[in-house]
């Protein structure tokens, strides 16, 4: 379980903190969605989550342990790829394991497994340059998955694809998570993908400092279909957090 | 071949009019005509060839390997800490301030006519591309890469192997292209200051005779040896940075 409590940070060059006071949390194997307009900080939550930013007050905990005393807990996917051009897709998404000191045949082996999982096997010995976007972003998140942590987190990794590849990785994150069971929060622009993916969405309307999150509950059950989104209270659900995020935006 | 024909075609126009200016002055010892310096090129060809062109190409390897060592050790220091990138960077920057003919005797003062005098003008005319190059490229990695990294546990050292140095991998090619030719302008200067033997000895005794197309001969051959050696390079680059365009 991810928990922050009363959470308080600022950039340094900045004279308005970002996060104030913050808590919420996150149960272990959930997916949970945090949205919000741009510049509201829902990046930065992932950067103190993942340690390249320390909290000015406040603490951090996973299962009841802070952040500083564990390892290897979170695993970051940004917007971008971020593959390594130099490096076939089989030694990027061994990048982490390579880290770790995984030994190189234990290396090749959960490699195979996992690309093979992500439908990437056969481009193995390719190189990112070879890769479709979709596929680009499959093989990070293959690596994502290799890294051995519990939590995934992920910043908008499907906002640069195009609206057809864009549903096609919703569906196969979907399934992905279901396979892995993995807890995962999910950064994202847009309400329809928030809604889609996530049991929970967190909403971030206040302006900087903002202090808390509103939590809503989407009453969808997994597997999830496309249609689901047709739903009555889905569309009202969906209008009524473009709204708040309007309203966000106008503050 | 195609794209290459503009300037094939350029170089074969500026040669017609050499050798159209030099038949009409007809005074070889002042300018001497293309077909002329080749004649000669070939009429010298044994001491050119087993003497004075391995004593070039010796200074001018040594130089660029020493060179190379030099600037990438001075590159990791810099990148690797920040107070002795303060104190370096501004030294390698002055030290290419020195005009290197004038300091050049100097270097013959206190080597005499060995190679060394001769490889340190080479060395103080490569180095520096190379440093400031490569350190460039270190400071070129995407800081959202480096930090993809630390997520996953990297070291300072992680951070350098698995992606500062392939990173700087085409500005290290860049940096070796640079240097090549000066490396050999900078042989070819210290033996035109003091040598025994050297492409630049040889053109500064043919001067001495009033021999125009000897003088350009070894300058000719040096040139050559030069875009040879590049083109060389630059293959072996395309071969091994096939992912440039993706960085």
């Amino acid at each position: 379980m991810l928990r922050f409590e009363g959470v308080s940070f600022r950039y340094p060059e900045d004279e308005l903190g970002m996060v104030e006071n913050l808590s919420f949390q996150v149960e272990n194997g959930e997916l949970v969605a945090i949205i919000g307009a741009s510049g509201c900080g829902k990046s930065t939550i992932f950067r103190l989550i993942n340690g390249l930013e320390k909290p000015d007050q406040g603490k951090i905990l996973v299962d009841e342990r802070p952040i500083e005393t564990i390892k290897n807990y979170s695993a970051f996917m940004p917007q971008k790829d971020l593959l390594f051009p130099w490096r076939s897709i089989e030694k990027n998404v061994c990048l982490p394991m390579e880290l770790a000191k995984v030994s190189m045949e234990e290396q090749g082996r959960r490699a195979e497994k996992v690309l093979a999982q992500v439908g990437l096997l056969e481009y193995a010995q390719k190189f990112p340059k070879d890769l479709s976007g979709g596929m680009k972003q499959r093989a990070a998140f293959a690596r994502t998955l290799l890294s051995g942590a519990d939590m995934l987190l992920l910043d908008e990794p499907f906002s640069a694809l195009d609206y057809l590849t864009r549903v096609e990785m919703q569906e196969w994150l979907l399934q992905q998570w279901v396979h892995y069971h993995k807890t995962i929060l999910f950064i994202t622009h847009d309400v329809e993908e928030a809604i889609f993916l996530a049991k929970r969405v967190y909403i971030i309307q206040d302006s900087r400092p903002f202090t808390e999150m509103e939590c809503i509950e989407v009453p969808l059950n997994y597997p999830r279909k496309r249609e689901d989104l047709k739903k009555a209270e889905i569309v009202e659900l969906k209008e009524s957090l473009i709204g708040k995020l309007r309203r966000s935006v106008s503050l | 071949m195609k794209k290459n024909l503009p300037s094939a075609l350029l170089v074969l126009i500026l040669l017609m009019l050499w050798q159209g200016v030099a038949m009409g002055i007809d005074a070889a010892y002042i300018l001497p005509s293309p077909l002329g310096i080749i004649v000669r090129l070939w009429e010298l060809r044994v001491p050119l060839f087993t003497v004075h062109l391995p004593a070039t190409m010796g200074v001018t390897a040594l130089g660029l390997l020493i060179s190379v060592v030099l600037g990438l050790l001075l590159a990791i220091a810099m990148d690797w800490n920040p107070k002795l990138e303060k104190a370096l960077y501004p030294v390698i920057v002055a030290s290419q301030t020195i005009p290197t003919t004038a300091i050049a005797p100097l270097f013959i003062l206190w080597f005499g006519y060995s190679i060394w005098s001769k490889v340190l003008v080479t060395i103080l005319m490569t180095f520096f591309p190379i440093a400031i190059t490569v350190f460039d490229g270190f400071k070129s990695t995407k800081r959202e890469m480096e930090e993809l990294l630390y997520t996953y546990g990297a070291s300072k050292k992680d951070i350098f192997l698995k992606l500062k140095l392939p990173t700087a991998l085409p500005h290290f090619f860049s940096a070796i292209k640079m240097a090549i030719p000066l490396s050999v302008i900078g042989a070819a200067i210290a033996e035109w200051l003091g040598a025994q033997k050297g492409l630049g000895y040889f053109s500064k005794r043919m001067m001495t005779q009033l021999d125009g197309a000897g003088v350009f001969a070894p300058v000719v051959l040096l040139s050559v040896v030069a875009m040879l050696t590049v083109w060389v390079i630059t293959i072996i680059e395309n071969k091994t940075i096939t992912w440039r365009k993706e960085l």
